[in-house]
């Protein structure tokens, strides 16, 4: 081997061009699953799954398709059926190799404790946290806020301004979602996820003004979630949104986009990813 | 047989998962003969500084850590620990690394917040640890304080300024990302880890 190749060779950009435009944070894109009963809902479109309905091998595949993180909302109604949530978690955290947020009804220190404990990364708060802000507080002293993600759901009303809604959004409130944000990052959140009602479903894009008013000010990573439906929407939402990361669920599990596609066309566009 | 340390800092749980997908073996303990006696040591952690090196001098744990002569690995927060002294807390710790653990100071730029969550690329090899991976891989980190440059400095990461990656002294190695969280690389170091002879 001539010197010339060796050289060639040991240069990083030689390897992976897209890899390689400097260094510093990546932006990271994150598929949701939703989980009932310990099995994934909604439509699940992988011929490569033998078992559609198992999170475990969706998983797996997100994973090594280029899927910075993952999350997994649970929608189990009974107390009892959460139970299965404990051991799913452990099966997940046993496989797969990034971390991952498990949210859905979690409402106390010791369903955090459970979840923490058997291999979850994160966990995300909504409804309880909204209610009671210093769960918020105990989360994070007693785990760290790293672990703390809190979920907003938001609709902007005909006076132009973002509320915040519970339930599952089913329930208005009267609180604007900065301000919420704001509180509950001083509280110990130390993320947020952020889903437009306006936007979710619709994939006409992100919700860029509240994504950016959110991630400008608040101190923690902004995850926007809701209205993805082509790979641009996810360039905007990073350059304009200044979102940190996107998380999405159906255009991932319909294939309508893969990550691994996304993430190239993201790099092409100057948006630093993990390839 | 690996001995992964139990403290009350973060999940561990985690760290043997990644172990045992790379087929190798560990304990979860506190018990400082089971501890002497294993092949390998993992120091994991993620938590307040402060908390956690009270709780191994409780134990005598933080005596046991310096005084091992087999490999350790540190990860995140154990990293910290192996330093000098951090920031976080004022807390003096192990002293096994001469480098200093400070916080993040706020950058100029709007999208570089504290803590720093995510993936971000290690550069600058030192070590065995990183054989196998290629200069600029990313791994998963989650920190708000770092440990600064030095001699024992083995890889370099950048955010807000570069900061050492992961440290290594005689028998004592440590990173400040997650490996077990960190895909095929993270595997990749785990392994090169567990082949330290």
């Amino acid at each position: 081997m001539s010197l010339e190749i060796i050289k060639e060779s040991n240069d990083p950009s030689f390897s992976n061009p897209l890899n390689r435009s400097g260094r510093g944070l990546a932006k990271r894109i994150i598929p949701c699953l939703d989980i009932k009963d310990g099995r994934t809902v909604k439509g699940i479109n992988f011929e490569s799954i033998r078992d559609a309905g198992d999170p475990v091998e969706l998983a797996i595949l997100y994973s090594d398709n280029g899927a910075d993180e993952l999350v997994f909302l649970d929608i189990t109604a009974t107390i009892e059926k959460r139970k299965t949530l404990v051991e799913l978690v452990k099966r997940i955290a046993a496989n797969i190799n990034i971390p991952f947020t498990v949210g859905g009804g979690i409402s106390s220190v010791e369903d955090v404790a459970l979840l923490l404990q058997n291999g979850a990364d994160k966990v995300s708060v909504n409804t309880a946290a909204f209610k009671n802000p210093s769960l918020l507080k105990q989360l994070s002293s007693e785990f760290g806020s790293q672990c703390v993600v809190l979920a907003i759901d938001t609709k902007k009303e005909a006076d132009g301004e973002w509320y915040v809604y519970l339930n599952g959004g089913r329930t208005k409130t009267d609180t604007k979602t900065v301000q919420w944000a704001k509180e509950a990052v001083e509280l110990g959140a130390g993320e947020i996820l952020l889903t437009s009602m306006n936007n979710d479903g619709t994939k006409n894009g992100f919700a860029l003004d509240i994504t950016a008013a959110l991630s400008s000010s608040l101190p923690v990573p902004v995850i926007a979630s809701g209205g993805a439906g082509s790979m641009e929407h996810f360039k905007d939402v990073f350059d304009t949104g200044k979102a940190d990361a996107a998380l999405a669920a159906s255009i991932f599990h319909y294939k309508e986009i893969e990550i691994l596609a996304l993430k190239k066309y993201l790099s092409v566009n100057k948006i630093r990813v993990r390839l | 047989m690996v001995a992964i340390i139990k403290y009350n800092a973060g999940n561990v749980q985690s760290v043997q998962y990644a172990l045992q997908r790379i087929g190798v073996d560990s304990i979860v303990t506190d018990d400082k003969a089971a501890i002497e006696g294993a092949d390998k040591i993992i120091f994991p952690g993620v938590g307040h500084a402060y908390a956690a090196m009270q709780y191994l001098r409780e134990r005598q744990l933080d005596q046991l850590i310096v005084s091992l002569k087999q490999p350790v690995l540190g990860i995140c927060l154990g990293l910290q620990l192996m330093c000098k002294h951090s920031e976080e807390g004022n807390t003096d710790c192990l002293g096994i690394f001469d480098e200093q653990v400070k916080l993040f100071p706020t950058s100029s730029s709007a999208d570089q917040k504290i803590p720093q969550i995510g993936w971000n690329n290690i550069y600058d090899y030192h070590s065995i640890l990183f054989s196998g991976i290629s200069e600029n891989e990313f791994v998963y980190t989650v920190h708000s304080y770092y440990a600064a440059l030095g001699a024992a400095t083995i890889a370099t990461t950048d955010y807000i300024l570069p900061y050492s990656a992961a440290l290594e002294k005689d028998n004592f190695h440590a990173v400040q990302f997650h490996p077990e969280k960190s895909g095929k690389v993270g595997e990749q170091i785990l392994k090169n880890f567990i082949n330290i002879s």
